[in-house]
């Protein structure tokens, strides 16, 4: 089998006139946690139905663990593969435990596990309640246990973090590191893009079906060519502002503004030295979200 | 465990849960009782077993209440949880379409079996025991109106399952449903009436009229209950068509059959390409 557990080869899905997902190329290897960035409609969950083969795609290939995902062979490799819903949806009559132990079966896992299963998602004091009476973020964490079960290879997450409180999406990025670390492959889709800073290997953004950017986060920071600002206060109303480069712009009567690359950063915060009375310094590197909104924008163009 | 049983395990547990089968149980065993007993006021003095007259009455009964309540069970089956999400989820599980539908199917088949049986068999052994007379021969056709009902439930279940892979909105299931079930109990006989009437040079022979009735799974049901035994057509005032038609049980049975497969196939088609 291939080192890459998931890969798509100009894949087209068009419904109507509509493209969904125009032409991707993507590959995921074990051991990585990828990030799908993009829009509502961008695509992103039309991607993780394609994978798991609920779709099939209109032009291009779909692998899924070394099989053609709309193949039947696929439906067997699928007990490999862990997926979380974008709307969770679970039986309401049927209480946590019995949910976990339905899935449990129809992966042909052993039902022994599922207890610690449900304490690890922090809901085991309600595993006998019906579901029907669980609270949003409580009916997450159950689905996010039934996405775990039988220790999947590939792991499908869509929208994975929408409605969860801060715990919990602690908790949440905790397991993924842990499943990471293990060696399967994690694809989460989300529209936070701030919390994914340290989470995701690689980061994929689409838009309008098209994948517009794929890299690591400082690889995307180099590729949106975003500059990073570093705004400094003078103190006495400027009375030093002469001795500053040409370069640095006036923000207001005591602050000046410099925007410059990655590589001359440095440089520019040491020229500061000789620079009497600064009262401080304000170093803004572009943060995931002003990369994604530059991405979006630079296509819109 | 094979994953079609363990899907049916959990239609069961649902229908269990959301109280289906007590509803139903209860609502075809009040059904019987009560025909059971005003009916078989008349039968006084004819002597008849009080279950033989209620297998008329129930029979025509059973035509319109069974074909609802399985349409009602199944028209939500597919689109219901293609809707809800939970059908993404399961088919993201190492399972095969035609698993899920199969498992399904056979869930409801219990439950709709389950209510008929328990609702059916306890008026029928209440009512004998009211009037005193356990009648072991007057069964038989009671038996069968169990079986057939089933098999006549589990046709329309059969058919809801097709609209329910065919539609993308539960409304528009539910619709059509309706629209089926209305045809079947209520329009195709009118309009087979209806020509019957029209049809003054007499072009429409018993035959014709015999093959005619095949295509309509509540009529088979009709015939299955009501011309298989000689004291129930007397009573069903089927006497003399009972001679008319040529249509033995097997084929009657064939028949109802062929209107459970046949509809359900097609589902299984339907669901294997549909996009979820």
């Amino acid at each position: 089998m291939s080192k890459y557990h998931v890969t798509l080869s100009g894949v087209t899905k068009a419904y109507a006139k509509q493209k969904a997902v125009d032409n991707v190329d993507l590959q995921l290897k074990a051991g990585e946690c990828v990030a799908l960035a993009g829009h509502n409609g961008a695509g992103k969950s039309t991607l993780i139905k394609l994978i798991l083969g609920l779709i099939h795609p209109t032009q291009g290939q779909v692998q899924l663990l070394g099989h053609d995902a709309a193949s039947r062979a696929a439906s067997q490799v699928r007990g490999q593969v862990g997926y979380l819903p974008e709307t969770v949806a679970l039986h309401p009559s049927l209480t946590g435990t019995e949910t976990l132990d339905f899935y449990a079966r129809l992966k042909k896992q052993p039902l022994s596990a599922n207890h610690a299963l449900l304490s690890r998602v922090g809901i085991s004091q309600a595993a006998k309640r019906r579901v029907g009476t669980y609270s949003k973020g409580m009916r997450q964490r159950l689905a996010l246990a039934q996405a775990l079960l039988g220790k999947p290879k590939v792991l499908l997450f869509d929208e994975p973090t929408t409605g969860l409180d801060p715990a919990s999406r602690q908790m949440f990025y905790e397991i993924v590191t842990e499943l990471r670390n293990q060696g399967s492959t994690v694809l989460l889709s989300t529209h936070a893009l701030a919390e994914l800073d340290g989470q995701a290997d690689r980061i994929v953004v689409m838009k309008n079906g098209q994948k517009i950017a794929d890299g690591t986060m400082s690889e995307l920071r180099q590729q949106s060519g975003l500059p990073i600002r570093i705004r400094i206060q003078l103190s006495e109303h400027g009375k030093s502002a002469g001795q500053l480069s040409q370069a640095w712009y006036r923000h207001n009567e005591s602050s000046f503004e410099l925007h410059c690359t990655e590589e001359d950063k440095v440089q520019a915060i040491c020229s500061l030295g000789h620079i009497d009375g600064i009262d401080n310094i304000e170093i803004h590197t572009p943060s995931l979200d002003d990369m994604y909104a530059h991405f979006l924008r630079r296509e819109d163009v | 465990m094979n994953a079609v049983f363990i899907i049916t395990g959990k239609e069961i547990r649902d229908g269990m849960r959301n109280r289906w089968v007590l509803a139903t149980t209860v609502l075809l065993a009040m059904l019987a009782l009560s025909l059971g007993f005003l009916g078989s006021s008349p039968t006084g003095a004819v002597k008849v077993d009080p279950l033989t007259v209620t297998v008329v009455s129930l029979s025509s009964l059973s035509i319109f209440l069974i074909p609802l309540i399985a349409m009602l069970l199944s028209y939500d089956a597919i689109v219901g949880e293609v809707d809800r999400g939970t059908m993404a989820l399961l088919l993201s599980y190492p399972v095969s379409r035609w698993q899920i539908v199969i498992g399904k199917f056979i869930g409801h088949l219990v439950i709709l079996s389950l209510a008929t049986t328990i609702g059916y068999g306890l008026a029928g052994i209440a009512l004998q025991l009211a009037h005193g007379t356990v009648d072991i021969s007057a069964w038989e056709p009671f038996v069968l109106l169990i079986v057939a009902s089933i098999l006549l439930g589990a046709s329309f279940l059969s058919m809801g399952y097709l609209i329910s892979t065919l539609v993308r909105e539960r409304a528009t299931a539910a619709g059509i449903a309706i629209g089926v079930w209305l045809f079947f109990v209520v329009i195709f006989d009118m309009a087979l009436l209806g020509a019957l009437v029209a049809d003054t040079q007499q072009n429409i022979t018993a035959s014709m009229v015999n093959t005619i009735l095949l295509f309509n799974p509540s009529d088979v049901y009709r015939l299955l209950n009501l011309t298989g035994y000689e004291n129930i057509a007397m009573y069903a005032g089927m006497a003399g068509l009972s001679d008319q038609v040529s249509l033995g049980r097997p084929v009657l049975m064939l028949a109802q059959l062929l209107w459970i497969v046949v509809p359900f196939c097609f589902a299984i088609f339907f669901f294997k390409k549909k996009q979820i």
